[in-house]
């Protein structure tokens, strides 16, 4: 609605250092430099907090929980309502708890998701101001998806195919309040149609080169109107060059690239609110 | 009261183009009437015994009723209807709901029948020639009765055949009557003697006439309750029309009490209700009833009452059956109130599922609303109570609800309707009427139809959508649903998606409100019912309202003050829904699956759905008008209409949708992705589809050909499909020599034809074989003496011939046996054969009834499996056993002997016509021939008719030879033949 993108707060979780060696990833080529993966964090702290003003709730991190730093699985918010979600991977179930913790504090209506056939990934989630949409993966199930629509019972929820990729958002994402980021690959554009047949709303697209590129953070703050959060050109020159097309929005380039390499996007590292 | 001008309009615009309109709209309520069988059946456990009483008892009353005519019979036949006094011989010609009774009397008569029974000479007709099929049909009917899965109930096709065939009408009409009082009556009287009842029926022909008029009298007539046993008693004659109360629950939960006559339509109810609630955009609104099985059903306006509700109650509730998509553009606040409940009764009974937030927002507008500003003395904790504004109420909502409702100071009453309705426009399920289903796996999902088109559901969730654009038609087939989805980009072929529907009329109910929404939202105006010139088998439904299109339009010319109404206090409404379900999208399937679970058990696909026979019941099939409102996706449409011309292909695409278990594809569907899961490529790619049970419909062949009527079998499915051909002859001069003279021996050729033929149907407009025909021949006149032997056209015709025509090859024999293929489809514009007539500027007028000649009837049986030849073989286990049983039936005038030589003469021109329509596909072919100077023309149509036994058949073609009569007033049929062709499936497991 009118209301999209307008956060105040930003729940984020601090990295563990068991990050870069126990983090659960996908591709296992290139290790991950602790010391730039710090660098990058700090550098999207500073941006939410500083440049753009919000909230940052830092939880602390857990060792235990090398995934930790990625909030943005374990929760779902939409209005004042926040759905705690059971995470796809066993292993970082536990994340909710503080998650819950802070929402709580936070004053939001929680809903657990405590069905033991359930499983949802926060990545999953694609909401756009007036619908979801909620990829099928191999963190996210059906059941899951059923508990999410439940509970945000005012809008449509429509379940969208993953064939590639972690998540949903691993190849698109809200670039604006109607835009839908979504990249090149024919995994993406498939989800994409998926998604346009599903809508009553007609979306526009951003089309970038990269699938991963397609993942920025979008805001509507006031004072500074649209934000967007995207890829640095230094990672993704094309793609870069495609978000530089949006001239209303302010664009903050924010570099991903060691999370990246155990599957962190730029949406996972928060949550976004507004109370 | 306004409603009698209304009604009368009503009936205009439902009926086209009607000669007498004020027939029209009761014949269309008697054949409604005729094709509620479902009733009696459910309510007999033994179809069989229970279908004879009431036959008998018809035809006991139809003397009867005869003499009470008043107009006198003309024709011949009519007087030779048997009297009262040998009730065998009534009963026997009320058997006969086959087509005998439609056609014209000369061609009942039996020339050289060896099936005829001479005995019955004064009223031969119609029993001998029907005897087969209606016997047939009859067992059709008992088996399908038989069927548990509520079969009886998947019987109510709805056919509305408006027009009558022009013989006899008023013989029929009153044998309709009978019959339909029949099956009301019997429900009580339970036997044959009906006669009490006799007495009403006095003097009702001309009530009828006067229908409208009646209702304007309706108030001073006597109340009667709304029993319809009441319709029994006797002492009725003094009045002619019966009253009944009828209840009509508004909106805030009152009760409005309207007395209506017994055969009022829909629509005066309506209209008593919207005058008494002064709304004056009532076009989203409509009345709805509970029908047996508790399933909610629209009232259809252009409709009695009585027919529709059944046994039910006289008992409707007033309802929005259109939710405008912006309420902001309502016109009237009273409107916009009325909707407002509309909504709080759909969000307290959860139907229309909120957040906690919705809840309490909505609820605080309701109350500013009704209540207006908080006054923090008066309106304590419990003011609040008296609301219902969720399907659980907590007391932490009604706090939030408050708390919220004093943020709405100052805020007027029709402010706070407009706030509401712009959030409650907002959520995703504002308008959406669900519906209970199955996919081909058996999965329970949810059919959402509403404005944009068609969502489905699994659980809470969206699967898949079809937007109108998307949907190229709409149908539905015994208990399924289907739609044909428009290609995507990517996609090279149209598919159908099926979906399977607790039963019969829960898949005509999904079906009729998708061609009503469709209508209502995307249409300028409403679609005319009967665009089509013939046959039209199923429901002819149409939506027949104001589109909201012309509902903004109308609402812009409301020229009033604003109307003053009171917001009743909603102590009402909560209590009106304390018996309201809460219902949320998944509990409501689970419970609809134990109740209706017998049902449909585990079986999913179309042939599996019943553990013993099903006929497959009315095919219905809704195709997208032209002039939408279109989107980009309509770009196509022509072409997209071109490709689904044919009957053929619809078919096939039908019989490809349901079909066996494609898992693969399948299980991808249930995970949810709908561009992969729903759909079926269908006719582009038939190699998979439908060559699999071609395969094995010849396995069948082999193995059963013998038997192919094995119904032993646990699940036999029949498609029947028919193939009328209708032809007409004009000849410029009577001598010219028709090759008429057909012979059984021709028609055996021709049936044996039709086995191609068969075929030929599946695909496109294969004009090639005449199944059926019915051949018009100038050779009798206009005078009810018919010239049987002579040749000579009474008139004399100049020979009007559009003569210089490119004179063609001489084999263009008219009269030929197989004159369709041959006949060169020079001219394919769209004109209606009538123009045809135009061009001959003389022929003889020679009206079938009329002339008596001799008739012949030629009957074939065939049964081959016709698919075998053609297809490729695939074996596959899981595919239904088709086979097919033909029948061949002509009936054709006598041929003259000078004309029977068949002299080919010159063709002149020639051309064919090839019209579509919901079901049936015509081809007319026009030729011109010179024969010795004399021209002629002839006309040869053929109408491929598919539907399943259900529907009336005769009853179609009946219609087929009447419309085809009104076209070519001055030509007379000739030849009838009907070719029916029943498909047995049956399942191998």
């Amino acid at each position: 609605m009118s209301d999209f993108g307008k956060y105040t707060h930003a729940i984020m979780r601090a990295m563990p250092a068991s990050l870069s060696t126990a983090a659960l990833r996908s591709d296992n080529v290139s290790p991950v430099d602790p010391l730039g993966v710090q660098r990058e964090f700090d550098h999207y702290v500073s941006v939410l907090r500083d440049r753009l003003g919000l909230q940052v709730v830092m939880l602390p991190a857990d060792e235990e929980l090398p995934d930790c730093v990625f909030v943005e699985d374990t929760a779902v918010v939409c209005g004042s309502t926040a759905l705690i979600t059971r995470p796809g991977a066993p292993s970082r179930r536990s994340e909710t708890v503080a998650m819950k913790g802070a929402l709580t504090e936070l004053g939001l209506n929680i809903v657990e998701m405590n069905d033991e056939l359930a499983t949802m990934d926060g990545g999953d989630v694609l909401f756009t101001g007036k619908e979801f949409f909620v990829g099928l993966s191999k963190r996210t199930n059906q059941r899951g998806a059923e508990i999410l629509a439940n509970t945000f019972k005012d809008y449509a929820v429509s379940t969208i195919p993953v064939e590639e990729g972690l998540h949903l958002k691993s190849f698109c994402s809200m670039a604006g309040p109607n835009l839908i980021a979504i990249g090149s690959s024919d995994a993406a554009q498939k989800a994409l149609k998926v998604i346009q047949q599903m809508s009553d709303c007609k979306y526009e697209k951003l089309t970038v080169p990269d699938d991963r590129a397609a993942n920025c953070v979008y805001m509507n703050l006031p004072g500074k109107g649209d934000v967007l959060l995207h890829c640095t050109p230094e990672v993704f020159p094309e793609s870069t060059k495609v978000f530089e097309r949006l001239k209303s929005h302010m664009l903050i380039p924010v570099s991903n690239q060691e999370k990246m390499k155990v599957d962190g996007a730029l949406t996972c590292l928060s949550v976004l609110l507004r109370i | 009261m306004s409603v009698p001008a209304v009604m009368t309009t009503e009936a205009g615009s439902e009926t086209d183009v009607k000669k007498e309109p004020e027939k029209v709209p009761e014949v269309e309520q008697q054949q409604e009437q005729e094709t509620v069988p479902p009733q009696t059946e459910e309510q007999s456990s033994k179809p069989a015994e229970s279908e004879a009483p009431p036959t008998a008892a018809a035809a006991a009353d139809q003397p009867q009723e005869e003499n009470q005519i008043a107009e006198p019979q003309s024709e011949p036949e009519a007087s030779a209807s048997p009297d009262p006094s040998s009730p065998p011989a009534a009963s026997a010609q009320k058997k006969e709901k086959g087509i005998s009774r439609f056609l014209p009397p000369w061609l009942k008569r039996q020339k050289s029948q060896s099936q005829e029974k001479p005995a019955e000479s004064p009223t031969p007709h119609t029993e001998p020639i029907e005897e087969k099929s209606v016997k047939e049909e009859d067992e059709e009917e008992k088996k399908s009765g038989d069927q548990p899965d509520g079969g009886a109930a998947e019987r109510t096709e709805e056919v509305e055949v408006k027009e009558e065939a022009q013989s006899r009408p008023q013989e029929e009409e009153q044998e309709k009557e009978e019959e339909e009082k029949e099956k009301e009556e019997e429900k009580s009287v339970g036997s044959a003697d009906t006669q009490p009842a006799r007495e009403e029926r006095e003097g009702e022909p001309e009530v009828k006439e006067s229908e409208e008029k009646k209702e304007e009298k309706k108030e001073q007539e006597q109340v009667i309750q709304p029993e319809e046993s009441a319709a029994l008693l006797p002492h009725k004659l003094s009045k002619k029309m019966k009253m009944v109360v009828c209840h009509v629950t508004l909106l805030d939960g009152s009760q409005f009490s309207c007395e209506v006559e017994k055969r009022a339509k829909g629509q005066y109810l309506f209209f008593e209700v919207c005058e008494h609630l002064n709304l004056v955009e009532k076009d989203y609104f409509a009345l709805s009833f509970k029908d047996n099985a508790e399933q909610r059903c629209w009232l259809d306006p252009t409709k009695e009452i009585k027919r529709q509700i059944r046994n039910s109650q006289w008992q409707f509730a007033f309802s929005v059956k259109f939710y405008p998509p912006d309420p902001s553009q309502l016109t009237e606040d009273l409107t916009r109130y009325l909707l407002c409940l509309q909504l709080r009764q759909d969000i307290a009974s959860g139907r229309l599922p909120c957040s906690f937030v919705t809840h309490a927002l909505l609820g605080s507008y309701a109350l500013q609303a009704e209540l207006g500003d908080q006054d923090p003395d008066e309106h304590r904790l419990d003011y609040i109570s008296d609301f219902q504004f969720a399907p659980n109420q907590t007391k932490e909502l009604e706090e939030k609800v408050m708390e919220l409702h004093k943020s709405h100071r100052g805020m007027t009453p029709a402010q706070a309707d407009a706030q509401f309705l712009e959030n409650a426009k907002k959520l995703s399920m504002y308008g959406v009427d669900l519906h209970h289903a199955k996919d081909s796996e058996g999965v329970d999902i949810m059919l959402g139809v509403c404005a944009n088109g068609l969502l489905i559901y699994k659980d809470r969730l969206r699967i898949n959508r079809f937007a109108w654009p998307k949907i190229l038609k709409i149908s539905y087939k015994r208990s399924n649903f289907y739609i044909k989805i428009r290609p995507g980009e990517a996609e090279q072929f149209e598919s159908t998606v099926g979906f399977k529907l607790p039963n019969h009329r829960a898949a005509k109910r999904v079906w009729k409100v998708c061609v009503e929404h469709h209508t209502f939202f995307r249409l300028t105006s409403p679609e005319q019912p009967t665009k089509s010139k013939f046959l039209t088998l199923g429901s002819k439904f149409r939506y027949s309202g104001r589109t909201q299109a012309q509902a903004r339009q109308a609402s812009t010319l409301i020229d009033r003050p604003t109307p003053y109404f009171q917001r009743t206090s909603s102590k009402r409404i909560s209590r009106s829904l304390d018996g309201a379900p809460m219902v949320n999208i998944s509990d409501y399937s689970r419970a609809v699956d134990s109740a209706a679970g017998g049902d449909n058990g585990p079986a999913l696909e179309l042939n599996s759905d019943s553990k013993s026979k099903l006929r497959v019941q009315g095919e219905n099939i809704y195709v997208r008008h032209s002039n939408l409102m279109l989107e980009d996706l309509d770009k196509t449409q022509e072409d997209v209409l071109k490709h689904q011309a044919s009957i053929s292909e619809l078919k096939r695409s039908f019989m490809e949708a349901a079909p066996e278990p494609r898992p693969s594809q399948w299980d991808k569907r249930l995970t949810g992705s709908p561009a992969t899961t729903l759909r079926l490529q269908a006719p582009g790619a038939p190699q998979i589809s439908s060559s699999l049970p071609e395969a094995d419909r010849r396995d069948a062949s082999k193995s059963t050909e013998v038997k192919p009527e094995v119904n032993g079998q646990p699940e036999v499915v029949e498609v029947v499909e028919e193939t009328v051909v209708i032809e007409e002859v004009v000849k410029a001069k009577p001598k010219s020599p028709t090759p008429e003279p057909e012979s059984a021996a021709q028609d055996r050729s021709l049936s044996s034809d039709s086995e191609s033929e068969d075929e030929a149907e599946y695909h496109a407009h294969t004009p090639s074989i005449s199944v059926q025909l019915i051949k018009e021949e100038p050779e009798e006149e206009l005078n009810q003496q018919a010239p049987p032997s002579e040749p000579e056209p009474i008139t004399e015709t100049e020979p009007a011939v559009p003569a210089p025509s490119a004179q063609t090859e001489e084999d263009e024999a008219p009269n030929g046996h197989s004159p369709i293929p041959e006949a060169p489809p020079t001219e394919t514009e769209e004109e209606e054969p009538h123009i045809v007539n135009g061009g001959v500027s003389r022929v003889e007028t020679e009206v079938i009834c009329c002339s008596e000649p001799p008739v012949v009837k030629t009957e074939m049986v065939t049964i081959s499996d016709t698919f075998a030849a053609q297809k490729t073989e695939i074996s596959t286990k899981e595919v239904p056993i088709v086979h097919t049983e033909t029948k061949t039936i002509t009936y054709e005038a006598a041929q003259l002997d000078g004309n029977g030589d068949g002299e080919p003469g010159v063709l002149m021109t020639a051309q064919t016509i090839t019209s579509e329509s919901l079901c049936t596909t015509t081809t007319t072919h026009i030729t011109k021939t010179l024969k010795g100077g004399l021209s002629e023309t002839r006309i040869e149509k053929r109408i491929v008719i598919t539907g399943d036994s259900d529907i009336d058949h005769d009853q179609a073609l009946a219609q087929a030879i009447k419309e085809a009569k009104e076209q070519h007033p001055d030509m007379s049929v000739t030849r009838v033949v009907v070719h029916k062709e029943t498909e047995l499936a049956e399942e191998d497991d």
